[in-house]
């Protein structure tokens, strides 16, 4: 397979099990990952009822390691990621100068001086070299990402299943806590993550060690765990209110207008695009990225226009049919004096206009009875789940 | 692969029953196979002309939506109002409960020029390779 430019795809190491599965397979910024292999709407229902492994290793994986780790991303990431402890991970962004979203990442400390970073395949390149370049101290920045796989296994019965199969006690592990997987290797870790809304967990391992665990996951079948393609990663995020970048946001959009200004620490001295940021709150952020719903009608997609009072004053960026709502769910920019929630929009499709209300973020989110995490520090059940509380200390 | 007997065929992937003087237009199986999730439907106007080829009705799967083009030209007779609360019933029964619309042909022979079973299973045969 090619994509439409016509350069071969990598492949991820568990190519072979796509293929075997019988997986429908899709171009994906220069990968070829599975779209699905039953249906996008099956393997949604899979993950929000039972459980879903995901081959995700097309994402970056990099090491930043040394005594100048901590200094050299605390100058890159708008999050404070001296607090993030051994053994916590932390959902954050890299910013231009100007503000932009350069990346999302989560940036994992697996070690006193030792941390994983995950990011976005399409920014691979660029985030390592803007590493390389903005380092401070003595740091080692190693890029993994081509020996290295990465499974979500995600649903309420993750866990069990996990536990299970590991037989580790994965339920000692809170959200967006990371700990040592030795029998998968050195290098494999676990981590209460993942990109679904759901409960569930991601394992980050030596591509050999995936190859393994993947057939043994799958094979737990009493738990009802289906193999999931990236078609319903995407409805599954876009549910539970997770921003996609490269959609959703991008170096036109600041944290503050994607909604996401909770991961940015003001109080930190400095780092890269914080002046730009205090001088966008300081003047009023002119756009905010909302969830909207439609009672019918057709989906949403990136670049429908938004009209209010018939004016046009935004443009979704993403949009799905949301399974546990049974409705149309999307995202966009409006201008600020209409973001608030309850306002009466119209999205148009295909040059109609369809009545659509701008609702609070996530448009789903699982029961506090299936809260992950036996000692995530503080906050309401609902809150834990959220991506709220994940740089907590 | 399902390609009853007795419909007609476009590269495009619609197929036409001729019933009552009306041509009965849906997708086939292999389409609604591909698309796998359909979820919504827009249906066109009873009253519209439409012309051989012109995109008149569109079908969305949970990933994007596609045109449904008139495999004959005429008049919208019927629509299958069903699809607008029941999407699904394109992977369900696309040959029966699934179908899209009815036209009246404006030029009865236009269905002629219009592919048979056998070479339909080619075409679909020789994307495949």
């Amino acid at each position: 397979m090619s994509d439409p430019a016509g350069t071969a795809l990598q492949r991820t190491s568990l190519y072979p099990e796509h293929r075997r599965l019988g997986a429908k397979m899709t171009p994906f910024n220069g990968w070829e990952m599975p779209l699905y292999y039953s249906s996008i709407l099956d393997e949604h229902k899979s993950v929000r009822t039972a459980a879903g492994l995901f081959d995700v290793s097309h994402m970056g994986q990099v090491f930043v390691r040394g005594s100048g780790a901590l200094e050299t991303l605390n100058a890159l990431c708008v999050s404070d990621i001296a607090q993030v402890a051994p053994g916590r991970a932390c959902y954050t962004m890299l910013l231009q100068e100007r503000g932009g979203i350069l990346d999302d990442i989560i940036v994992f400390r697996v070690g006193e001086q030792d941390y994983l970073v995950v990011i976005n395949c399409a920014n691979r390149v660029k985030d390592v070299a803007w590493i390389q370049v903005h380092r401070r101290g003595s740091v080692e920045i190693d890029d993994r990402s081509s020996e290295r796989a990465i499974l979500a296994i995600q649903g309420p019965q993750a866990a069990a299943l996990l536990q299970r199969v590991l037989q580790t006690e994965v339920n000692a592990l809170g959200r967006f806590d990371i700990a040592p997987l030795p029998a998968f290797g050195r290098q494999a870790w676990i981590a209460r993550t993942g990109y679904t809304g759901s409960d569930g967990f991601e394992i980050f391992a030596p591509n050999q060690a995936a190859v393994t665990l993947w057939p043994r996951i799958l094979g737990d079948a009493g738990s009802g765990i289906q193999p999931v393609g990236l078609g319903a990663r995407d409805t599954l995020r876009l549910e539970a209110g997770l921003r996609l970048c490269g959609t959703d946001m991008d170096e036109t959009t600041t944290p503050l207008e994607a909604d996401l200004g909770w991961t940015v620490a003001f109080g930190k001295a400095s780092f890269i695009g914080k002046d730009a940021l205090v001088a966008q709150k300081a003047a009023g952020v002119p756009r905010r990225l909302v969830g909207f719903t439609l009672e019918q009608g057709p989906v949403p997609r990136h670049g429908c226009p938004i009209l209010v009072g018939g004016r046009e004053l935004g443009a979704v960026t993403s949009g799905t049919f949301s399974l546990m709502l049974s409705k149309p769910i999307g995202m966009g920019y409006v201008d600020r004096t209409v973001a608030g929630a309850g306002t009466a929009i119209d999205i148009v499709v295909r040059s109609k206009s369809y009545p659509a209300t701008i609702v609070k973020l996530p448009f789903w989110r699982m029961a506090p009875s299936s809260s992950a995490g036996s000692h995530v520090a503080s906050g309401s059940p609902l809150q834990a789940q959220g991506p709220a509380l994940s740089c907590q200390p | 692969m399902q390609i009853p007997e007795g419909l007609r065929y476009t590269k495009t992937h619609e197929w036409v029953k001729r019933l009552d003087g009306q041509a009965q237009v849906g997708i086939t199986s292999h389409a609604q196979e591909e698309l796998r999730d359909v979820v919504y439907v827009e249906l066109p106007q009873v009253g519209r002309t439409v012309k051989q080829g012109e995109a008149t009705a569109v079908v969305e799967s949970v990933k994007a939506a596609f045109d449904i083009y008139a495999p004959v030209a005429g008049t919208i007779a019927q629509v299958n109002t069903a699809l607008s609360t029941s999407p699904q019933l394109v992977n369900q029964d696309c040959y029966g409960r699934g179908w899209f619309f009815a036209i009246t042909p404006s030029n009865p022979t236009e269905f002629d020029g219009l592919m048979g079973p056998a070479d339909y299973e080619q075409l679909i045969k020789a994307a495949a390779h």
